[in-house]
């Protein structure tokens, strides 16, 4: 890897962690009810919601109780997108008069927006009302995260808490999330966005009058306005010209803050954060890199600090940042290295002063190799799928690394909450496996880890990987799911392993060349977002629940310590071990394969 | 159940209401008010119309100007209506014909240039709307624009130099050229 891309790196993971470590304070402050300092002037808001709800803030719930609300709240938000997107048409802010969105596609980003995915399997400026971007997709933005944090706080209250039968209260958990944390964030960074020239307001699309003329050819459509086909079964096509360019607007700067912030993901625009509109400058670029990984780093903190020992947390951090920079070498030094067959025709893909140079399919001139490489090991290391390049046209092993990283489980650094949730399930996971080398009961901060932990823990990790496994194998054997290939021979296969590996760890990005907007994919993938949500979910609030009605045990000589480098490299040995074990042979079959023949030259 | 519902139902409608009505007008308002330029799309007017934006990229086919990249977007390029890359795979042979494509294009275009094609120059972008070239691209084309307006070469170079937006912290990002600005700057050379 090149020194400037080594500096970029360094310059981004010291303003994390500088950025990281306040908000940590001030995130573990606000959940554990405290006053939450300069905003406290919302605490009026906070009490008259609860009030009107009729919800007992002090009242705690026992973790069968918080997984019953939480799921019926996510029901509803479900509920909420999917009737707005059937009623567009009829609704107000529609300038563009954006039709009703179809019902397996409705019911597609419902799901995707519930889980904190936000799979896109339609096109943002062609689709979406501001009114269902506002209200639908920016409010899941906000309380898919919120919940995503509400059960991490839930879990950590699980260890912090001895010999108690409640978890916290679901409602107060969201709010307080939402309202002093998201919220507030979430301004200040649209407002910063907007001043790099992302775009906020509530026009209709713009006509820019063009320098040039554009010659184009498109589809002949005959008088009900479906295209011609002609004798040889393809559609017939016309000489066209135009001189007008639609500019499409709206309210994106606000929903862009929380897309990152929230590690949703889900663009305005098709092209998500390549999208000039969405992401103009290196610098909007970097603050959205910062904004992903900003929470989950925190939250790693906020677990030090709940459980009295900071150490523990760092811990999690530091095994988290190992497996990340890791992961930015291989792909930069990939997507650097470019297409051999590219050369081989005479073009230029060596870096310079004048050029970025490396394989530039499908990426942008202002982010170069180096920007867009870090941004897809986070967005893809995290659970959040924005994209500031088209994956699918990423190199094989440029595309293999974001590809892994979900398939550890959306561990490194992950979702807000479930990306610290899933890594905790793992260092459960990984004492109980140093537990039976030494035979000695595993214990993890004080709490004996048992038949009934070991069970939940199994079903989340996994819950994905069949998921991901079983539907793509289903994909790959029927018609309908061969159909959505856009790529032919190994690549092919991979877009669909991406497709479900995505949507199953709740990431969202996608190789886009895949059809996905057809019933079979909206469906399936659908299936596997939701599963790989909720049944992460229940069962982690039931370890939760169950942690918390233990007693503390004292540390002893034959404690197995959790936050030294031993543990930390054990830790990444467990997630590393259980993703290869359940993906390589999968990944044998597209990236590596695919790699392979590029190199020799098939 | 229902007494959970209670509870779901009036929060979820109220934070509905903050997040999804509040926030976002809330933030167009103090948009519009900082920043009514960026808010609005950095528009380029030229005797009251608008030509463009800064941040989108256009369709240039003409001798006389700069080129941008390959654009996906269809069905025309650099349909602003349609954002698109591609999502051509490395290893696919319409990926590999397209960038012959191109090449041929440039080289026919370009007689009298030696250095190799930029890359930039024969892929697509992400977007389909890239605004921007890299250094090299705008170098790679200043002899065939040079010759189509019979202008110094000197001139052309100055004129491509003062364009090139460096580096932000001289760390992020890479230097590159703004096709529609420098190609507005051209026609507003000549028209002088």
């Amino acid at each position: 890897m090149s020194t400037p891309a080594l500096l970029q790196l360094g310059l981004f993971l010291l303003v994390l962690l500088a950025l990281a470590w306040p908000l940590s304070s001030y995130i573990t402050r606000v959940m554990q009810g405290e006053n939450p300092g300069v905003l406290r002037f919302l605490a009026p808001l906070e009490r008259s919601l609860y009030r009107i709800a009729g919800i007992r803030p002090d009242e705690d719930m026992g973790w069968r109780s918080y997984a019953v609300a939480l799921l019926l709240f996510n029901l509803l938000g479900a509920l909420a997108i999917y009737g707005l997107q059937r009623l567009q048409g009829i609704l107000p802010l529609n300038p563009q008069a954006l039709a009703a969105v179809t019902p397996d596609s409705s019911f597609n980003t419902a799901i995707s927006f519930i889980t904190n995915t936000n799979w896109q399997g339609y096109a943002g400026e062609t689709t979406m009302s501001y009114l269902t971007q506002m209200l639908g997709l920016t409010v899941q933005n906000f309380l898919s995260a919120a919940t995503g944090a509400a059960v991490v706080i839930a879990l950590i209250r699980g260890f912090a808490r001895h010999n108690a039968a409640r978890i916290g209260n679901f409602w107060v958990d969201v709010s307080r999330f939402t309202l002093y944390i998201l919220l507030p964030l979430s301004l200040v960074l649209a407002l910063v966005f907007t001043q790099q020239g992302v775009i906020q307001n509530l026009l209709p699309y713009q006509t820019a009058h063009t320098v040039e003329v554009t010659q184009f050819q498109q589809p002949k459509l005959d008088a009900k306005g479906s295209p011609l086909i002609g004798k040889d079964g393809k559609p017939v096509m016309v000489d066209s010209q135009t001189r007008q360019q639609t500019l499409p607007m709206g309210p994106v700067a606000s929903q862009e803050a929380i897309k990152m912030l929230g590690t949703n993901g889900g663009g305005f625009f098709n092209a998500n954060s390549a999208h000039p509109f969405e992401n103009p400058t290196p610098l909007s670029n970097l603050l959205q890199e910062l904004a992903i990984f900003l929470i989950p780093a925190a939250l790693c903190l906020v677990f030090g600090r709940m459980v009295g020992d900071r150490r523990q947390g760092w811990a999690i951090l530091a095994a988290m940042l190992l497996m990340f920079v890791t992961a930015v070498v291989v792909e930069t030094s990939a997507e650097q290295a470019g297409v051999p067959q590219l050369s081989a025709m005479g073009v230029d893909q060596q870096a310079s002063s004048m050029q970025a140079g490396g394989n530039m399919e499908g990426k942008e001139s202002r982010f170069g190799i180096i920007d867009t490489s870090l941004f897809t090991v986070i967005t893809t290391a995290a659970s959040c799928g924005g994209v500031v390049a088209m994956h699918d046209s990423l190199t094989p092993v440029g595309g293999l690394v974001p590809t892994f990283l979900m398939q550890l489980g959306e561990v490194v650094f992950g979702g807000v909450g479930s990306g610290l949730y899933g890594m905790l399930v793992f260092a459960i996971l990984a004492v109980f496996i140093a537990g039976l080398m030494v035979g000695r009961t595993p214990e993890y901060l004080g709490k004996k880890i048992e038949t009934y932990e070991m069970k939940m823990t199994a079903i989340t990790i996994l819950v994905t990987p069949i998921l991901v496994l079983v539907l793509t194998a289903i994909a790959v054997s029927l018609d309908a799911g061969k159909a959505g290939i856009a790529n032919p021979g190994a690549h092919g296969f991979s877009e669909i392993l991406y497709a479900f590996t995505s949507a199953a760890n709740n990431n969202g990005s996608a190789f886009a060349g895949l059809s996905a907007n057809t019933p079979f994919y909206n469906i399936m993938t659908a299936i596997a977002m939701f599963f790989g949500r909720f049944l992460m979910i229940v069962p982690i609030l039931a370890i939760a629940g169950s942690l918390a009605a233990k007693k503390r045990l004292a540390v002893t000589s034959g404690t197995l310590p959790t936050h030294g480098p031993l543990f930390v490299v054990l830790l990444i040995g467990t997630v590393l071990l259980v993703g290869a074990l359940n993906y390589v042979p999968a990944l044998a079959l597209g990236p590596v394969v695919e790699h392979l023949q590029m190199v020799s030259g098939h | 159940m229902l007494k959970t519902l209670r509870p779901a139902l009036v929060l979820f409608v109220i934070l509905s209401a903050i997040t999804g009505l509040a926030y976002p007008l809330l933030t167009t308002g103090l948009a519009q008010l900082l920043f009514p330029y960026q808010a609005n799309g950095s528009l380029i007017e030229k005797n009251g119309q608008i030509i463009g934006s800064q941040l989108i990229g256009q369709n240039f086919t003409g001798t006389q100007y700069f080129w941008g990249r390959p654009s996906a977007t269809s069905p025309q390029a650099y349909h602003a209506g349609s954002s698109s890359g591609s999502n051509l795979g490395p290893t696919n042979p319409a990926q590999l014909d397209a960038v012959k494509g191109n090449l041929e294009r440039l080289r026919k275009a370009h007689p009298t240039q030696t250095a190799t094609v930029p890359v930039d120059l024969v892929t697509a972008s992400a977007s389909g709307l890239d605004p921007d070239i890299s250094v090299a691209a705008a170098y790679y084309q200043m002899d065939r624009v040079a010759a189509a307006r019979q202008m110094q070469m000197a001139r052309l170079h100055k004129l491509v130099d003062d364009h090139i937006i460096g580096e932000t912290f001289g760390l992020s990002g890479e230097p590159r050229v703004n096709v529609l600005a420098l190609n507005l700057a051209l026609d507003g050379l000549t028209a002088r």
